[in-house]
């Protein structure tokens, strides 16, 4: 059994800070993290490899300095990884990203699995992996919350959806995007550590995928950011003390007004 | 961009009733229909989805509903919806497609946007059309929600967008309202599907903090898992939704779908109430835009009290009780 992770490289968003004056995105200094939803997508295939056995590769697309995430990803038991950087592939929204992601997968051979976080916390879309399916033409399991052993090239999901939890049934090769519930991922091990930093990590550009130039980047991107701006920072929080008996009762009374002038009683 | 026109929204069902999704999708859609001087059109893809629900989508704005009614478009599987959504676009080539950012539009809208070579953007709080250039301006919040940013499609089309749930209100019926109800055929082949539904377990309660109205959350402040029940009365009074940080979760004193935050759920409800949360930015990222935020916190300094209205600085077990009595005095629920 083979198993794709595409992996995407984030700042840490709680070192994220904001230019007061510009209203922009302070990247210096952030520190780059393995996208955190994305942990879940490696120990899933890790799960399952352990289960059965199966080559998992862990795959991005990013600046040359996102190998490091990929050396992570194989410190945590990932069999080896790609990493797809140049500059033609720069400022790519997620239907260039997807475009380029199927592209790498297919040059890399159809694995059983590819499996994806469910969205990345910088971008925040979720869209990416849906992307990947709608170009390779495979089956796609968004919100897995749980998954069933591969068996007889097939496979069983729980899908999370806003009311509850679907049972579905795939055939594969599939693409899965998987939630927190799915499984807890592992620490990097020592041994991985030692295996990562040892470890040659390909990298490829856009010839050695086939990919067709006019859809990368930020000119192969339907999508254009036109404007970034600072929404209202906080509120002006009333604040309410509570410390003896006589304020507890006015902020009591104070905050049932509140509640009742948002009309949702 | 010639050849394409009308706005379009996709309502959705369930179990053949439209779903309050579609009913705020109507509120977006007719705005942008009326600023481009365009029909609306409501796509319903679904089973024996029920008459009077068809015709209120009408009376709530829509000029037109695009019906595909089958069996196998009983519940969304991303196959067979895909590729119906995909054939009517190729064939009326509309100029806007708007989905909630629910999980059936942030998963059939990705998958349509390959096919069709459509730009998307994803869980927008704003649309507007720019005026000059009539181009969807799309706007979400990014970075954990520190900023906004606004995007568009220049050249591509259709143009499309999954619209966060709650982010407006429903569209209310009109009497009187005319439009015409389209029932269409999909080509066979687009009604397949490689992924079977084999089952579906409701959890109801939990899940519903997406929905609510009124969310309680509580954080680590809470101390311990026995406590949870000293928020009920709070709860029931105010027929909340029980949600909760990552520490909570972490601890297992609640389970996963009570999360609220950048890992967990991101809720937009009239009324947010923290109970001894932090407010770290990871939890704010889920919670920032709520109508009216009320902090309980006994540290006059957390962070939780920057995005709130109303600050308690308090012990939430003191403030808690005298709330949930309050409330009660005044006849509430
Ligand atoms: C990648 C990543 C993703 C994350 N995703 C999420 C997420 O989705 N959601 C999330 O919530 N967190 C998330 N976190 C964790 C987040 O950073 C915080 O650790 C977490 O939100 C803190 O939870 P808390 O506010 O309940 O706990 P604490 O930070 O410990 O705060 C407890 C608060 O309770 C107050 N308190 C204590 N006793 C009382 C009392 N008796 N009365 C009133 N107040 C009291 C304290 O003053 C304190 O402010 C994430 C972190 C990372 C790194
Ligand atoms: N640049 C990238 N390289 C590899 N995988 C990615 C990349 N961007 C997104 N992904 C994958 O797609 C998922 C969803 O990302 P997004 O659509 O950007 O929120 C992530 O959790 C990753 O699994």
């Amino acid at each position: 059994m083979k198993i794709i992770v595409p992996i995407k490289q984030v700042p840490e968003t709680s070192a994220v800070r904001m230019d007061e004056a510009t209203g922009t995105i302070v990247r210096e200094g952030a520190k780059a993290i393995v996208n955190p939803l994305d942990l879940y997508a490696i120990e899933t295939a890790l799960m399952i490899k352990e289960a059965q056995g199966a080559r998992v590769t862990a795959l991005t697309m990013g600046p040359p300095s996102a190998i490091n995430a990929l050396k992570e990803a194989v410190a945590m038991g990932c069999d080896d990884a790609l990493l797809l950087t140049d500059k033609r592939f720069a400022g790519a929204d997620t239907w260039s990203t997807s475009y380029v992601l199927a592209c790498a997968i297919r040059k890399l051979g159809i694995p059983d699995l590819v499996i994806c976080g469910e969205r990345a916390t910088d971008g925040d879309t979720g869209q990416v992996g849906p992307g990947v399916a709608g170009w390779l033409g495979l089956p796609v399991l968004s919100y897995i919350a749980g998954v069933e052993l591969p068996e007889g090239g097939r496979m069983r999901v729980r899908r999370m959806v806003e009311d509850g939890y679907e049972v579905l049934e795939t055939p594969l090769p599939a693409l899965l995007t998987v939630v927190k519930e799915v499984a807890n991922p592992r620490l990097p091990t020592l041994r991985g550590k030692q295996r990562a930093k040892k470890l040659e990590i390909p990298v490829w550009k856009p010839e050695d995928i086939d990919a067709e130039v006019v859809n990368l980047g930020l000119k192969g991107s339907p999508t254009r950011v036109v404007k970034i701006h600072r929404p209202k920072v906080g509120r002006a929080c009333e604040k309410l003390p509570a410390g003896d008996a006589a304020a507890l009762d006015a902020a009591s009374r104070k905050l049932a007004a509140v509640i009742v002038g948002t009309g949702v009683l | 961009m010639d050849g394409y026109a009308g706005v379009w929204i996709l309502a959705e069902q369930k179990d053949g009733r439209i779903q309050r999704i579609s009913h705020e999708l109507l509120t977006r859609g007719r705005a942008l229909a009326d600023k481009r001087g365009a029909p609306l059109t409501a796509v319903v893809l679904g089973w024996r989805v029920a008459q009077p629900d068809l015709d209120d989508l009408i009376a709530r704005g829509a000029d037109r509903v695009l019906l595909v009614d089958d069996e196998r478009l009983a519940h969304f599987l991303p196959d067979s919806f895909a590729a119906c959504l995909g054939h009517l676009i190729r064939t009326e080539r509309p100029e806007i497609i708007i989905a909630g950012a629910t999980s059936t539009g942030r998963t059939l809208m990705p998958l349509v946007a390959v096919q069709v070579g459509a730009g998307l953007t994803a869980d927008c709080t704003i649309l507007d059309i720019e005026e000059g250039s009539g181009h969807l301006l799309q706007t979400r919040p990014a970075i954990g929600g520190n900023i906004l940013a606004t995007i568009n499609c220049p050249d591509h089309r259709p143009q499309m967008a999954t619209v966060r749930p709650r982010s407006t209100p429903v569209a209310l019926p009109a009497a009187g309202r005319k439009g015409e109800i389209v029932r269409t055929g999909a080509v066979a082949e687009a009604l397949e599907s490689r992924v079977v539904r084999i089952s579906f377990e409701e959890t109801g309660e939990e899940n519903e903090l997406g929905e609510a109205d009124v969310v309680v959350a509580v954080g680590r402040g809470i101390k311990r898992a026995e406590n949870l029940k000293l928020v009920q009365p709070l709860v029931q009074a105010l027929g909340a939704a029980l949600g909760a940080s990552r520490d909570v979760i972490d601890r297992g004193w609640l389970s996963y779908p009570h999360q609220i935050g950048l890992s967990g759920k991101t809720v937009n409800p009239k009324l947010y109430i923290a109970l001894g949360i932090s407010g770290a930015i990871q939890h704010l990222a889920g919670m920032q835009t709520a109508e009216t935020i009320i902090a309980v916190n006994s540290d006059p300094d957390a962070q939780i009290f920057k995005v709130a209205d109303y600050g308690v600085v308090g012990d939430l077990f003191e403030v808690v009780p005298a709330l949930a009595q309050q409330l009660q005095r005044m006849g509430g629920r």
